[in-house]
Formats: structure tokens, C-alpha cells, sequence
């Protein structure tokens, strides 16, 4: 079993934006993992991994589209137990999401992938349409949106729980597929593989390097492409003409009691 | 002329409320292209194609696709029967709600139609030109998509119900391939409840991790009922199981815009304001003055909600009565 845990670098969330030029400067930002990446590579390893035991149950290759020399995130993600990396080297002013979905699906199919994790949103863009795209692209089945993954290896499926607008869908997909992992993934019962014991409790939350990993992640493989030798061209589909930040809210007051709240509310804002 | 087509979610034979603000973006792009309107009905039962076309919404056409395939939903065959109908009807422009529904087959048949996708529409700049929130909403960008085909999905809380008018006729389309590539939906947990949906309720409550625990919740249901509104969360509180996942509001949550939202014991993450900045009225009860909730709220009470919570039911309930 190979799994393809697709991880992106992101301008920190907790910096505020910077607005220059009709645009948004990132220059002197702090570039950190997208989170949904993070919980992303959490799935994989739990998939892969026997808790307790060295047996690895699949390999789990991080890939990154990002300038080959940027790529700190693939070596924090080989450093939290992926093992071996592939970073499609690109500038961000060549990409798209129809680049960047057309580069993870020559990769997944380059390597023979039989499952593709993927970040349900990029924190930055927001455009959650990656997983799907690839999907599509690939012709495989999808489950988005993933809280809980549970592996059957004897029929070679995935029982996925998607959260939705009204509720848990549970769909059962066949492998080769491809699933965007949601918050609730990274609960500590979320992902089963059939092998490590269901009741098995991870740590909330996706893991931290150990020192070990560290030292590990400088020896692990990355291979290195370019857009052109997977075929993709550069972007083109959507250009950005204006940024800006949205309209500032009236700025509000401190209440001194319920009381005065309730008033407030019935008189001034005439809302109850 | 070019042609918007708009994808309609249906449930027991009528269209589904959430699908409105769709429609709604859909009249404004094709206002601004110069295209004529068309709509999609599509599943296993497409009669309630014939309400919306009675509705009118100044489209051209109603378009159904009837198939078996199509039900239970999947982005699979979703996505399939997307490309089918776009292809069919010659659109270029192809959206719709940006419900959880559409999110997942819209970018899937988008990317078979090599079509770039502008997601969670806030505004309409042009026809091919449009305003949508990045990096929790701290941000607005307007995007102008190129190609023979380009997508949007409209975020709801942005567009107020859809005109009505004319008298398009009902069309079926031609019967294509739909298929789920082996996938099956084995079960929906469906979160029943007797309140109004979040998107759509004029009051939300919510309560975040300083509530300690779910059976706290009792207390902000209470004033939820009173005010005849609907309950929300945060993602502590969601992940902590104190609620269903599906009550988190946020960037990854439900984007609400009521007339009044009611943050209890919520700090006011970057990612949960994503998700109800747009309220017209916001109050914020917490505790510690310092909570970054307070800068967004209209009306801040620096207090435990063990305190403030029951005296304000008891406030609401006096002068009601
Ligand atoms: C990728 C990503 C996506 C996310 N998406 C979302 C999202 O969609 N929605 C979301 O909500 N969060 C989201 N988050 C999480 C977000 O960053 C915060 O962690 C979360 O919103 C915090 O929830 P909270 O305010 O309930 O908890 P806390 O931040 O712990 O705040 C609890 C508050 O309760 C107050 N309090 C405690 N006791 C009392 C009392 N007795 N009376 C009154 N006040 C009290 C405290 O003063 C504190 O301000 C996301 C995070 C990430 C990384
Ligand atoms: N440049 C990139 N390199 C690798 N993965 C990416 C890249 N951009 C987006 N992704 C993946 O796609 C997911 C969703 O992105 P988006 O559709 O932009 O919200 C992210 O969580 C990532 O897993």
C-alpha cells in the first residue's frame, strides 16, 4: 500500500495580513505548514502504523508543489514519520488550483498511489477543491470532508465519516481513492486500520517530530521535478485584479450588567 | 448567448431552501455577462423541477436529469451528470450554492471540464470576475477566471432570496452515463432537531469551550428556544463532543448571518469569526475582558455565563410576558 499525503507551506495564520499594492505581502512572512496538511499526515501514519510496533502497514511519500528550495514543511512532515518526499518545484505566481490538482494527479499516478490524503481546505486560499479535482482527474471515487477513516485491507476499502451540512455520511469507497481529511480526523479515535487495536487511543491532535525523526529527516529521500516533466503547464485560469480587507465592523460597547445588555438589546439594536 | 447554469438541490419533490442564494448569484453573473439563466434539477425523482419552474426566476430554462444513479448522492455521479448537462445545454458559466453537497462534485466535474472554480462568492464584479473571502475571511479578493467553462459556488449568507418571474419551460435532458466508481453511501446521521437550520435561523446562540461540558448546553438551548433560534458552537466545544459537529460555526464550520448571534464563553478565534462576522448584531459573554471576542462584538458582557445566562432568560421571559 502507497499512500500520497499532498502538503502545503502557507503564510502563518496567526500573522496579520499585510495589504500593499492592491495585494497581499507576504515578503517577510513566516511560511508554516497548512494545518489540514498536518492532520493529513496524521491520517497517513495512523493508517500505516502498527501502535506499539515497528511493522509499517504502507509508505507514506509527502508531496509539495512549491519552490524546490522551500520546502522546510516536506522536511518537518518526513520528520514526523513520512518516508520520502516529492516537491514539484514551482513558484506560486505559476500556480492554480488547476495546476496544482493536475500536478498531485500525475504524481499519484506516477507512483501507482492507492490512496491520496488531502487537506480538506488550504488555510490561505481557502478554495477547497483540491481533493475533488484530483479525483475527478484520476477517475477514482472521493470522500471529502473526512472525521473518521476506517481501512478494510481484506476488501480494500475505506469507511469513511464525512461531515456534511446535516450530519455524518458514512460512504464506503473502494481503493484506489481519494480523501480530504476535516478537524475531527486528528481525535484520538478517529482512524482505524484494522490492525492496531480499535480501541487504540492516539494523542489529540497531529503528532510532533521526535528528536530521532529530526535526525531521520535529513537522511529520507526527496525527489525533485519540475511542472514540465509531469506535463503540467503553468497557470492561466484565474487572476487575481484587487485585494482588500473586508469592511471594518462599528466598533461596539462594554456593558455593565445583564440588565443593561437586555436593554440594549430590546431598544437600542431592537433585536429581542 | 452564453448560458449560467445554476445546480438546484431538491429533497421529497421540492427545492431546497439552501439552493436559493445560488440561483440568486446565478441572476447577478448573468445579468452582468449578458446570459441567459438555466437551472438543474437532477436526481432519482426531478418533479419538483415543475415548483421551480412555476417560480420562474427569470430563467430561460429548467433542466432535469432523472436518473437512479443520482440517489443517494454522490460526488461521483454528481460530478458525471454536471459535465453531462453542461456539455448538453452549452454553458459556460456553471454554480450554485456552496452547500457541502456542491462543494464536493462541482470542483470534481470542474476539473474534468478543465473549468477554474472562484469558491464561496460573496459579490459579483463582472461575468467572469468575482469577490470571495481568503485566509478567514481577513481578506476579500476578486478573482476573474479564464476558460470555456469557469464555476462558482455562492456563499449563502451573501445573497438575499432570488426574484421570481417568467415562465420557463421544463426540459429534460437526455439520459447520460452516471456512475459512483464502486462507492456506496452506507448511512446519514442526520442531526434532527425542531430549531431552524444555522444558516437560515434570524438567532444564533453559541457556546464555546467554557461551557465545561454538554449537559451546560441545557442553559443555552433554553435561551436558543426562547428566542426561537438555533444553536452553535465553536470547534472546542464541537470537538469535545459537549455538541454535534455540524453546530460548529467558522471557516470550517457553518458561515451564519443572523440579526442576532450570542457568543457564550467563546474567545473569537480568527477561524470562528470567519464564520459569523457577517452577524448584523453580536454579543459577547465571556469572562476574561481580554477575549479577542469582544472586538467584533456589538454588545460585550464581561461575565460567567453561570451568571449572566439565567438572569438574561429571566429578563427576556419578564418582558415578554
Ligand atoms: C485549521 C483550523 C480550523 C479551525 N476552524 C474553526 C472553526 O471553524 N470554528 C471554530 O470555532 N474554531 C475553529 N478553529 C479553532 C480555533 O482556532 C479555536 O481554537 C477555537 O475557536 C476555540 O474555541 P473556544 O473559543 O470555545 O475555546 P477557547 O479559546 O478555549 O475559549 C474559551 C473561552 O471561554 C471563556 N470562559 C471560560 N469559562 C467561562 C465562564 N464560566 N463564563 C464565561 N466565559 C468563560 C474563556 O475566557 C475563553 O475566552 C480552527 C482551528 C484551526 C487550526
Ligand atoms: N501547492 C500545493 N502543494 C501541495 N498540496 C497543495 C498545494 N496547494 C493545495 N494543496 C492541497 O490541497 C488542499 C486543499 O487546497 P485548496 O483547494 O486550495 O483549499 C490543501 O490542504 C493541500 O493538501
Amino acid at each position: 500500500m502507497k499512500i500520497l499525503v499532498t502538503v502545503k507551506r502557507i503564510p502563518d495564520p496567526d500573522e496579520s495580513l499585510k495589504f500593499a499594492g492592491g495585494g497581499l505581502d507576504t515578503s517577510s512572512s513566516k511560511w508554516v505548514p497548512n494545518a489540514f496538511d498536518e492532520y493529513a499526515v496524521e491520517t497517513a501514519l495512523r493508517l500505516a502504523e502498527v501502535a506499539g510496533k515497528r511493522d509499517r502497514l504502507a509508505e507514506v511519500i509527502v508531496m509539495s508543489i512549491c519552490p524546490a528550495k522551500q520546502r522546510q514543511h516536506v522536511t518537518q512532515f518526513l520528520a514526523m514519520g513520512a518516508d520520502r518526499g516529492v516537491v514539484v518545484d514551482a513558484d506560486d505566481s505559476e500556480l492554480d488550483t488547476i495546476a496544482v490538482s493536475k500536478a498531485i494527479a500525475a504524481v499519484a499516478k506516477s507512483e501507482g498511489v492507492d490512496l491520496t490524503i488531502v487537506g480538506k481546505l488550504s488555510q490561505d486560499n481557502e478554495g477547497n477543491q483540491v481533493a475533488q479535482r484530483v479525483a475527478g482527474l484520476l477517475n477514482v471515487p472521493q470522500a471529502g470532508f473526512a472525521a473518521t477513516v476506517k481501512w478494510d485491507k481484506n476488501a480494500g476499502t475505506l469507511d469513511v465519516g464525512r461531515e456534511v451540512d446535516d450530519g455524518v455520511e458514512h460512504k464506503l469507497v473502494p481503493l484506489p481513492a481519494v480523501v480530504s481529511v476535516d478537524l475531527r480526523v486528528v481525535l484520538p479515535t478517529s482512524i482505524k486500520n484494522g490492525v492496531t487495536a480499535d480501541s487504540h487511543k492516539y494523542q489529540e491532535g497531529p503528532r510532533l517530530a521526535s528528536l530521532r525523526g529530526i535526525t531521520m529527516a535529513k537522511r529520507k529521500k526527496v525527489k525533485v521535478l519540475k511542472l514540465s516533466d509531469i506535463g503540467v503547464s503553468s497557470a492561466g485560469s484565474e487572476q487575481v485584479v484587487a485585494v482588500a480587507p473586508p469592511p471594518a465592523r462599528p466598533s461596539g460597547q462594554i456593558v455593565g450588567s445583564v440588565e443593561e445588555l437586555h436593554e440594549k438589546l430590546a431598544k437600542e439594536a431592537k433585536v429581542l | 448567448m452564453s448560458k449560467v447554469l445554476v445546480i438546484l438541490e431538491t429533497a421529497g419533490g421540492k427545492l431546497r431552501s439552501s439552493s436559493l442564494p445560488g440561483i440568486t448569484c446565478g441572476q447577478q453573473i448573468a445579468a452582468k455577462a449578458g446570459a441567459e439563466l438555466h437551472l438543474l434539477v437532477l436526481g432519482a425523482d426531478t418533479s419538483a423541477a415543475a415548483e421551480v419552474a412555476s417560480a420562474g426566476y427569470n430563467a430561460a430554462a429548467v433542466h432535469t436529469l432523472t436518473n437512479a444513479a443520482l440517489e443517494p448522492f454522490t460526488a461521483e455521479a454528481w460530478a458525471d451528470a454536471i459535465v453531462h448537462a453542461t456539455r448538453s445545454i452549452g454553458a459556460t458559466i456553471i454554480g450554485g450554492t456552496a452547500s457541502s453537497t456542491l462543494r464536493s462534485a462541482l470542483p470534481r466535474a470542474a476539473a474534468v471540464l478543465d473549468a477554474p472554480v472562484a469558491s464561496e462568492v460573496v459579490a459579483i464584479k463582472s461575468g467572469d470576475t468575482f469577490t470571495r473571502p481568503v485566509s478567514s475571511g481577513r481578506a476579500l479578493v476578486d478573482v476573474k477566471l479564464s476558460g470555456a467553462v469557469i464555476g462558482f459556488t455562492a456563499r449563502g449568507t451573501e445573497f438575499e432570496a432570488p426574484a421570481t418571474g417568467g415562465s420557463p419551460a421544463v426540459n429534460a435532458l437526455p439520459d447520460g452515463a452516471f456512475d459512483t466508481r464502486g462507492a456506496k453511501v452506507i448511512s446519514l446521521e442526520k442531526t434532527e432537531s425542531a430549531r431552524p437550520a444555522l444558516s437560515e435561523a434570524r438567532v444564533v446562540v453559541s457556546g464555546g469551550r467554557g461551557m465545561r461540558e454538554g449537559a451546560n448546553f441545557k442553559i443555552l438551548e433554553q435561551l436558543t428556544d426562547l428566542l426561537g433560534g438555533a444553536l452553535g458552537a465553536s470547534r472546542a466545544a464541537t470537538d469535545a463532543g459537549m455538541v454535534p459537529a455540524d453546530l460548529q460555526v467558522g471557516q470550517t464550520g457553518k458561515i451564519v448571518a443572523p440579526e442576532l448571534y450570542i457568543a457564550v464563553a467563546i474567545s473569537g478565534a480568527i477561524q470562528h469569526l470567519a464564520g459569523m462576522k457577517g452577524s448584523k448584531t453580536i454579543v459577547a459573554i465571556n469572562k476574561d475582558e481580554e477575549a479577542p471576542i469582544f472586538q467584533v462584538a456589538d454588545y460585550g458582557l464581561v461575565a460567567k455565563w453561570e451568571d449572566a445566562v439565567p438572569r438574561l432568560i429571566e429578563l427576556i421571559q419578564s418582558s415578554a410576558s
